[in-house]
């Protein structure tokens, strides 16, 4: 799942100033996972606003609805007679969802309620880690599945460096070093010679620095 | 021979070698590093510059190679793959090349999460031993990463670091290995403290004949206070300091004579461990007494071959 965190609400207080209506806008999947942007989030996130605004004498009117994902396109259009009678609409979504937005509706204002964190996974309630950079070419197969892109803080292929120890990475001993990881594992599947090839040098082109990514299927386009 | 430095000269002659560190300073003066240039410039075969040591900003390690060339000595270039992306580091290889430096340690670097820019991008294009094995395609094939031919020569001693103290144990030498293979000529330590573990590591070494094909200088840091040793104990991953260590310093009248003796024994100690070609100094902000130390472990004067 893409994770994501609401922003600090005086941030949000700011940035949605003066309008009027402001619709909040949920996204019933990673955001609801994220617990950040499900209905429940959405409604406690404009009562808050709602709060706020009459406490500091403003107007203005605070809609609240969610959609069943903002990343594509049918669900977005859904919304579009509500979008049409606010000021602006304050996405809490991950950032592709505020961006589908800003395209859908090239006239509306629309502000991000969210930060958008990594593609990762829920540890327990409450809890959520990294897992994968989206890195475009994926090694895990070399790396018993588990990701030092995401998950080493250098991003070394040819892994552990020399700050590892007692398991966790040189920049935190609340961090586990990845590669103590890896070759738990491997040492476990009996295959610990896998590493003893030098890891040849990324491409880091599909990982988003060749440039913007696009993905095409032709045999889905209509 | 593969790049005709000094280094590389005593070392394949099979002497004992001193080599020793001289960190540049945060500013431009060049004064800095001409003091420590004069002051190791006898003690030691090389010395290295260190690339921004510890994630803070520093003169660039390749000015400092630069400035301590003019005054005689014959520098070590460290270059980290935090900061610079594959072409930077090539870029800088061949710069460096021409400026007539002739020795490179190619290194990670410490995160830059320990720095004094702790919200700067880290760059990690390429990781340490793919640095090495770049290096060595350069040198030895004039090849570029991108298998495009170089113009000129590329003549570099090629160095790695290797940690022997850091996790997990069995695994560091197959690591050592693997920049071994990918082109280590020499290989300067962890600072050795703990002395039971680095023989261990040693013998790993030697059974895999890897003491053969590299030149494993064994690092010492020099400690000043008992504060030194605690803090080093605790707080730097990847540094095994013994609690004896430490107790020792604490109970010393004179701290700085007992760090001093405490590395004496080592180097005394390192002297009979087999596979050991050397020693790297590294008296981080104690450069004064490096001289002595090399000279009391009577490893002067440094032969000329
Ligand atoms: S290798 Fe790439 S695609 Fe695979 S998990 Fe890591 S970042 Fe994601
Ligand atoms: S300690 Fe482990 S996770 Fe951290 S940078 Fe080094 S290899 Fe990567």
């Amino acid at each position: 799942m893409i994770t994501l965190e609401q922003k600090k609400f005086q941030e949000i207080e700011k940035m949605t100033k003066g309008y009027n209506p402001l619709l909040v806008l949920g996204c019933e999947t990673c955001a609801a996972m994220s617990f950040a942007g499900g209905q429940q989030q959405v409604a406690e996130l404009a009562s808050a606003i709602r709060i706020a605004r009459k406490t500091s004498g403003q107007e203005g009117e605070v809609l609240e609805d969610a959609v069943a994902r903002q990343c594509e396109p049918e669900f977005v259009d859904l919304i579009a007679d509500k979008v049409g009678g606010c000021d602006a609409v304050l996405s809490i979504a991950c950032g592709a969802g505020v961006q589908l937005f800003a395209e859908r509706f090239q006239d509306k204002v629309i502000l991000p309620g969210c930060n958008t964190t990594f593609l990762g996974v829920t540890e327990e309630l409450g809890v959520w880690s990294e897992r994968c950079a989206g890195c475009g070419n994926c090694i895990l197969d070399k790396t018993a599945g588990l990701c030092p892109i995401a998950r080493c803080s250098k991003q070394l292929l040819n892994g552990p460096c020399g700050g590892s120890m007692n398991g966790k990475c040189e920049i935190s001993k609340e961090v586990d070093c990845v590669w103590q990881l890896i070759i738990d594992r491997l040492t476990r599947l009996n295959r610990l010679e896998m590493l003893e090839e030098i890891f040849p040098v990324k491409d880091w082109s599909p990982a988003g620095h060749g440039g913007p990514r696009k993905m095409v299927r032709e045999d889905l386009k209509s | 021979m593969k790049s005709g430095s000094n280094l590389e000269r005593i070392l394949e002659s099979g002497r004992f070698s001193v080599t020793a560190e001289a960190g540049p300073p945060k500013g431009s003066s060049p004064k800095v590093i001409q003091r420590k240039g004069e002051l190791l410039k006898l003690c030691c075969d090389a010395l290295n510059v260190t690339d921004n040591q510890t994630a803070i900003v520093r003169m660039s390690s390749l000015s400092g190679c630069v400035l301590l060339k003019e005054l005689g000595v014959e520098p070590v270039l460290q270059m980290v793959v935090r900061d610079r992306n594959r072409l930077s580091l090539q870029s800088d290889i061949l710069g460096a090349a021409a400026l007539g430096i002739r020795n490179v340690l190619c290194l990670s670097g410490d995160h830059q999460k320990f720095g004094n820019h702790p919200t700067a991008k880290g760059v990690y294009d390429i990781d340490s031993i793919q640095f090495i094995q770049m290096v060595k395609t350069m040198r030895d094939e004039h090849k570029f990463l991108n298998a495009e031919e170089i113009s000129g020569d590329v003549p570099f001693f090629i160095g790695a670091a290797a940690n022997p103290f850091a996790d997990p144990f069995e695994f560091r030498v197959i690591r050592l290995a693997k920049k071994v293979s990918a082109g280590a000529d020499f290989i300067q330590t962890q600072g050795i403290f703990d002395m039971a573990k680095f023989v261990e590591w040693m013998k790993m070494v030697r059974d895999r004949g890897l003491d053969e094909k590299t030149h494993i200088l064994a690092g010492l840091i020099p400690i000043k206070s008992v504060g030194m040793a605690r803090y080093m104990r605790s707080n730097v991953s990847g540094l095994s300091v013994p609690k004896e260590i430490v107790d020792r310093m604490a109970d010393a009248k004179e701290p700085k004579e007992e760090g001093v003796k405490i590395c004496l024994e080592t180097i005394e100690q390192l002297k009979e461990v087999d596979g050991v070609h050397g020693v790297h100094i590294m008296a981080v902000a104690w450069e004064d007494i490096v001289p002595r130390i090399v000279e009391e472990a009577g490893l002067m004067p440094r032969p000329v071959v």
